[in-house]
């Protein structure tokens, strides 16, 4: 410390210290703490209650996710949906990173790359509101498919769970394949070549080679996706609408009727399901979590 | 790719196409099928604002307008919108960036004991929801000081995770400082804010450069963590939210289309800036390289 001193000057030392402790005490733990202790107390609509013989630690307001029947649908639902969203991403990000690893000697690959980041520098409502006009009952996909006569009646994508899943998607696949990327662009490719030389079919080049050394930038980007889909709240609220209800909703329906001890449960609840994620996939994919924050 | 070829014995008859056509094919064809779908949404959405209709709908087809943009210019409400997040995004450069170089100074220059999980708390915000830091900002804030939603909560609340994205640009950055330079400065006499205005700050242009890019940028697309702190006040985004909800017209697409055409500039910009500064370093290092074998050939 007296090094650092040194170098910066007490004063200097003085305001880097101050800087942080704002920033990690006023900003994030004194917030997140507090919070935690909220989702654990009873919602008092008397202030004069808070902080009185009434306002004790109790888990009733997590007992409301859980035992309550439309909560815990649209609770399980959530976890479903972004599972199937991750999956697809996966599926469509798998192949894709391969194929921009394997050509980055053409030129092509600069280009292609700005493209994939194009699209997602744009504000997510907007890339949203894109998908509503595709999507609506007389929006562009319905009125095309009717145009060609594959459909007599408008098929309801907005509104379902359907809808909300397309969105999600196009929102988040990016954070599915740059893990993926950068960690296939690791691998050397004088291993593939030799395996696609001694006569390896393309499928055990990938189970023996690439996905194992994928695995760290697999998992990541199933964390990093899984957690945007559950948490995100434009896309279902603007693709979803009434019908297609994400558990998200739910807090912000808690925040508005002011019963924030409330949405702090189930908000906590989120954030555990979340961290209950990261560990599945480190137990799946057998990697650390210095793997994954790579 | 080519060694296939040599172990391929001479074929009976030629197939219509090889099974390296076959593959070229497809991935082209994925490669194709894949950036439309990237970019089909947005060119809609684009295309949909020279639509004359009420409805923002390419089909049926009412002849090229510009009255959309012209109504979007017009709206008093958006342009207000505009400034409260353009106010936003200036008080979250301010506060973030100085607290990200903060942090990241700490990280690297410093050792006091905890330092790793105060790194794990500073970091931990990129991984939070962002409707979690929302209402825990807002929470924390009104409870603790009385203090309710209102613009200045949504900067403080942006802060805590855009200062994270700043000072992990921040710790890239002094990761490869010389420190010697500033030990020399000190030698020589230098006061330690004079080695920080006239060392530190210089080399590390830009990426404070970058980072407040990156942070202007982050809070001016920001919604979860606004939606709950933002109280009565109206953002951009906010704004736009409001529109998709209540039903709109096509002005709404126009005003897409400028946001979308502004934010491919400044991410084009970004990103030439970017790669520029990362050859510069890369050519510096070689011809440091250089020079010191020059050095140690002339030994």
């Amino acid at each position: 410390m007296s090094e650092a001193i040194r170098r910066f000057g007490a004063g200097g030392v003085a305001a880097i210290l101050a800087g942080v402790a704002f920033w990690a005490i006023m900003l994030i733990a004194g917030p997140m703490l507090l919070m935690v202790d909220l989702a654990f107390r009873p919602y008092l609509p008397n202030p004069a209650d808070v902080g009185g013989p009434l306002d004790v630690h109790t888990v009733s307001n997590f007992a409301k996710v859980f035992l309550d029947d439309l909560n815990w649908r649209v609770f399980v639902k959530t976890i479903y949906a972004s599972i199937t969203v991750t999956i697809i991403s996966l599926l469509i990000g798998y192949p894709l990173s391969y194929i921009l690893v394997r050509s980055t000697k053409s030129g092509w690959v600069g280009i292609l790359m700005i493209g994939l980041l194009i699209p997602f520098w744009v504000n997510e409502i907007l890339r949203t509101f894109a998908w509503q006009l595709l999507l609506a009952r007389y929006g562009f996909i319905n009125t095309t498919l009717t145009a060609m006569g594959l459909i007599d009646e408008p098929i309801q994508f907005t509104n379902t769970d359907f809808g909300v899943q397309v969105g999600l998607i196009y929102a988040y696949i990016l954070f599915m394949i740059f893990p993926l990327y950068s960690t296939m662009e690791s691998l050397d490719p004088n291993q593939v070549d030799a395996a696609r030389d001694l006569g390896a079919p393309f499928w055990r080049i990938h189970w023996d080679i690439v996905i194992p050394h994928t695995k760290p930038g697999i998992a990541s980007g199933c964390i990093v996706t899984f957690m945007l889909a559950a948490g995100s709240y434009v896309v279902p609220e603007l693709l979803g609408g009434t019908r297609a209800i994400w558990f998200t909703k739910l807090i912000y329906l808690q925040f508005e009727a002011i019963n924030w001890n409330l949405a702090s449960a189930y908000g906590f609840t989120l954030v555990v399901l979340c961290l209950l994620f990261i560990l599945l996939m480190m137990a799946v994919f057998r990697v650390s979590l210095k793997d994954i924050a790579r | 790719m080519s060694a296939t070829t040599i172990a391929a014995p001479a074929a009976p008859a030629k197939p219509w196409l090889t099974s390296d056509q076959v593959l070229q094919i497809s991935v082209a064809l994925f490669l194709t099928l894949f950036f439309l779908y990237l970019f089909l949404p947005l060119i809609y959405m684009m295309l949909v604002t020279f639509n004359d209709s009420r409805i923002p709908t390419l089909t049926p087809w009412r002849g090229f307008t510009l009255r959309w943009f012209v109504s979007m210019w017009e709206d008093q409400r958006m342009w207000q919108a505009v400034w409260k997040s353009v106010v936003i995004g200036v008080a979250v450069i301010v506060l973030a960036v100085p607290l990200g170089l903060a942090g990241a100074v700490f990280m690297t220059r410093m050792r006091v004991p905890g330092q790793s999980l105060i790194y794990a708390v500073m970091i931990s915000p990129i991984l939070m929801p962002g409707i979690m830091i929302g209402l825990s900002t807002l929470i924390f804030w009104d409870r603790q000081f009385g203090i309710g939603g209102r613009w200045q909560l949504s900067v403080l609340g942006q802060t805590s995770f855009i200062a994270a994205y700043c000072m992990l640009i921040f710790m890239a950055r002094l990761t490869r400082f010389d420190q010697t330079l500033e030990e020399a400065a000190l030698d020589l006499g230098a006061t330690p804010a004079q080695v920080f205005r006239t060392i530190m700050v210089p080399y590390m242009r830009p990426a404070i450069l970058s980072a407040a890019t990156l942070a202007f940028l982050q809070s001016l697309e920001n919604f979860n963590t606004t939606l709950f702190t933002i109280g009565n006040d109206i953002t951009l985004t906010m704004y736009i939210a409001g529109k998709i909800r209540s039903g709109t017209t096509p002005a709404l697409n126009a005003l897409a289309f400028v946001m979308v055409v502004f934010t491919v500039i400044a991410g084009i910009v970004y990103e030439v800036l970017r790669r520029r500064e990362v050859r510069a370093a890369a050519a510096r290092a070689r011809a440091a390289q250089e020079a010191e074998l020059a050095v140690g050939a002339a030994d």
